[in-house]
């Protein structure tokens, strides 16, 4: 331990403050603990401390056949329970080796890309919480209530959703299915201006997100940070282009980048990011395919014995499975690379020499849900 | 008659007025305080896409009933560490303050508890500072790290804000030459114009350093939620938080009283001295009787009985204001009693077109960090609010020595002054840039700060 004398005197000799942020915080958003040294108000170390919400989602999985299994994954990151569902069942595919059809690829393209606007949603209204801006996330939570009834009304559930199955889609989708897609795109675009209107130009969102938890690229890379934390900092990575998985790969987007990896450019990009997604949703129920929804997978899946890694961008970053099947019904072992999990090491590198109230807008910036970061 | 009796029957006969003022504001402001809170949870509700309390009564009317009660027999927490006295003293202190400064304000003409105190404003303004005590001591107290940072944030907060409101009131003194409450408004009346016309960068000065010294958002880093879960009321409950509460809503209305007496005319209607202008004095039944009039309307679409009941006897109770505030218009022999009615009338008006004010910025902006605020405070406004002093100060002096005319020699120098605060402005940018062009601060990541 390198103990600096002339770190631990701190202004007029005060002990340095111990102070416990969580488990039970307005905005440690979930039960993330915290330890936070602070001198005076300035924060000299953080220590994360998790596990409040662990469920052993991976051991579990282990004792679950591959279809019993996919349903626990929406438990994990529970504002993009689509997200997960689409990694698991992808990743099963592959090991399957099966594929699904052109159909449910593009439903499911779909149904992802509108989770991740609710998901950033959800960011969007909470960070802005924290921040002290009260009104964007009741803004926030009616557009994601528009998102979840098209959920609702494809697959019977809101949140935990389950919407997908391995090999393709349990449903066909509803008949307004695309209509009521197409209704909530095009209002969206209103919508968003109202957030831009609220926040964007704001000198004092401005103050509290600009050069507040910087994170250059090298930082990002090494500490293994992704999706928008990553971009953020000017890494144009995002593997809907670098490895197309589903049905991406049919439509034209743009990968927003920031340039400063600070907070204000985290926010730009994730605005950016939900009208991409609007414009991915737009073009896919321009067409979308007919034909079968399930690919040929058994009643039974029974993998050959192997092992199998698959990731995909998920709201949060990169979600990554690997799974190893020893040729029985049930997987040998899941390994799951949750985004939230990853992004939370910069915590420590972002928030120190920064003041209280930055690490609050530091946790909300990365985006964290406990339930992955925890599993 | 016994001594004593005939002593406490002199006693009552000269103060009755005032004791009973008090006792009105002693009862009523707490209820009022119910009613400010129910509505910016409409108001806030409104703004945000949303219905607010609905299920206490109409529209939620009992709430703030409901809420009362749900607070008075919640049990009561003391932490095992706390200094149990002086936890117990730090919100009755804070309350305290806050009613007892709004015994110096003048509710209109004839409502007053502390008539005629020759230092009606300091006193305002220095016991609603008290409140401050309240605060610090709370946080202290209560031996938690949230509420000490609550209460230090707080107690750098107050002093720092609280000399750049008292500067922005010099500039409203000095157009009225006197402290007096009453004499204020009569200086309003008498310069035909209310003082926000006259001295506009002072009042502005006077809305942003109340907003912070009243705790609201953007500046409320004392309880800011997100951060330190609820400042220095962390650890309280039940009624000691009460108390702390109706403090902090009660010194809303404080500083709205302030900023109405001194600003905006006190209780004069707009254009007091404008004769054709009489026919304003009929609004105020006029607005009481629409509001009447859209309670019966809604009355009839109320999903139970006793909410049509309840929305009819709330019409009621407007047309009874509204006839109250009628009728000495009509009758003759009760003319007398039209500048103390409506005075009262436009002063709480003012008030809560001030506190809408402070409402609106709450549901609208994020909130500033600690560093930014002070910077702000002593950066900008302390030396604008210096600034706006000496153009008022230089203003009357070439309007009484030189005789030029009043507005003229105003304009100038706000102009003067508002120049002034685009340069500061402009130095602030500049300091803003050169500090973030720097690099952030960072202590050496090779440390551990938990090892061992």
């Amino acid at each position: 331990m390198q103990d600096d004398a002339a770190q631990k005197q701190t202004l007029l000799g005060a002990d340095e403050l111990v102070l416990n942020m969580g488990p039970q915080h307005p905005s440690t958003h979930g039960v993330l603990r915290v330890k936070l040294k602070l001198d005076g108000e300035r924060v000299r170390g953080t220590e994360c401390v998790i596990g409040y919400l662990h469920r052993g989602v991976e051991k579990i999985a282990e004792n679950r056949t591959y279809q019993q299994f996919a349903p626990y994954v929406d438990r994990m990151d529970y504002v993009a329970a689509v997200s997960n569902g689409l990694g698991y069942c992808e990743a099963v595919e592959k090991l399957l080796n099966v594929e699904a059809p052109p159909r449910a690829k593009v439903i499911r393209t779909i149904m992802t890309e509108l989770q991740r606007i609710a998901s950033h949603l959800i960011w969007l209204g909470t960070h802005a919480l924290d921040i002290g801006a009260l009104t964007p996330l009741f803004y926030c939570l009616r557009e994601r209530e528009e998102i979840l009834k098209i959920f609702e009304k494809y697959c019977g559930a809101r949140l935990t959703t389950h919407a997908f199955r391995i090999g393709g889609l349990q449903y066909e989708a509803y008949d307004s299915f695309e209509k009521d897609v197409e209704r909530f795109c095009k209002d969206f675009e209103r919508r968003i201006q109202e957030y831009v209107d609220l926040l964007t130009g704001n000198s004092i969102w401005i103050g509290r997100t600009r050069n507040v938890g910087v994170l250059n690229a090298e930082d990002c890379i090494a500490l293994g940070a992704s999706g928008p934390v990553l971009r953020a900092s000017g890494v144009k990575w995002d593997l809907r282009k670098a490895q197309p998985y589903a049905a991406y790969d049919q439509y034209t987007f743009e990968i927003p980048v920031g340039t400063n990896g600070d907070t204000y450019d985290r926010y730009m990009v994730r605005m950016e990011e939900m009208r991409q997604s609007r414009l991915i949703c737009l073009q896919a129920i321009e067409n979308i395919p007919a034909g079968p929804i399930l690919g040929k997978v058994g009643k039974v899946l029974k993998p050959p014995a192997g092992e199998i890694y698959h990731s995909i961008e998920a709201p949060k970053g990169i979600l990554g499975y690997y799974i190893v099947s020893d040729g029985t019904t049930q997987p040998y072992r899941v390994r799951i690379r949750p985004p939230s999990f990853i992004n939370l090491q910069a915590l420590d590198k972002m928030a120190r020499g920064h003041l209280v109230a930055d690490v609050v807008a530091i946790i909300g910036t990365l985006d964290i849900v406990l339930g992955e970061v925890d599993r | 008659m016994h001594p004593n009796l005939h002593a406490l029957l002199v006693f009552l006969q000269t103060w009755w007025v005032e004791l009973v003022s008090a006792v009105v504001i002693v009862a009523v402001v707490p209820l009022i305080t119910g009613y400010l809170v129910l509505m910016e949870r409409k108001l806030m509700a409104d703004m945000q896409a949303r219905l607010g309390p609905m299920r206490v009564g109409p529209h939620g009317l009992l709430q703030p009933i409901a809420d009362a009660v749900k607070l008075l027999i919640k049990e009561d927490i003391i932490p095992d560490n706390a200094d149990k006295f002086v936890f117990w003293l730090a919100p009755v202190v804070s309350m305290t303050a806050a009613l007892t400064s709004m015994g110096a304000i003048a509710f209109g003409p004839s409502f007053e508890v502390a008539r005629d105190i020759n230092v009606g404003l300091l006193f305002v303004i220095g016991v609603s500072s008290l409140g401050l005590f309240g605060i610090v001591l709370g946080g202290w107290a209560s031996n938690s790290h949230y509420s000490i940072m609550g209460a230090l944030r707080s107690t750098a907060q107050l002093v720092s804000y609280e000399t750049a409101a008292g500067l922005a009131l010099v500039s409203g003194l000095l157009l009225a030459g006197t402290l007096k409450i009453r004499a204020i408004v009569e200086a309003q009346q008498h310069f035909g114009v209310w003082f926000v016309f006259l001295a506009p960068v002072a009042f502005f000065i006077y809305v942003v350093a109340s907003i912070a010294e009243t705790n609201r958002a953007p500046f409320d880093l004392p309880e800011a939620e997100s951060e330190l879960v609820a400042g220095y009321m962390t650890e309280y409950s039940g009624f000691r938080w009460a108390c702390y509460f109706l403090g902090e809503y009660a010194n809303m209305i404080v500083v709205g009283a302030v900023a109405t007496t001194l600003f905006l005319g006190g209780w004069l209607r707009p254009f007091p001295n404008v004769h054709w202008m009489n026919w304003l004095d009929a609004l105020p039944a006029l607005f009481t009787a629409a509001v009447g009039a859209y309670c019966v309307y809604r009355a009839g679409k109320q999903p139970a009985r006793v909410q049509t009941w309840f929305m009819w006897g709330v019409a009621l109770a407007c047309f009874a204001v509204a006839l109250i505030l009628a009728v000495p218009l009509v009758v003759a022999p009760l003319k007398f009693m039209v500048p103390g009615l409506h005075g009262a009338f436009w002063f709480l008006l003012k008030i809560s077109a001030y506190i809408y004010l402070f409402m609106w910025l709450r549901f609208t902006l994020p909130r500033y960090r600690f560093d930014q605020l002070m910077h702000l405070g002593w950066y900008i406004l302390i030396p604008l609010a210096i600034m706006n002093v000496l153009g008022v100060g230089v203003a009357m002096i070439l309007e009484m020595e030189y005789g030029w005319n009043r507005w003229l020699a105003l304009v100038v120098t706000t102009a003067f002054t508002l120049a002034a605060a685009l340069f500061l402005l402009r130095l602030n940018d500049k300091r803003v840039a050169a500090a973030s062009s720097a690099a952030p601060p960072e202590a050496p990541s090779t440390e551990d700060s938990y090892a061992g």
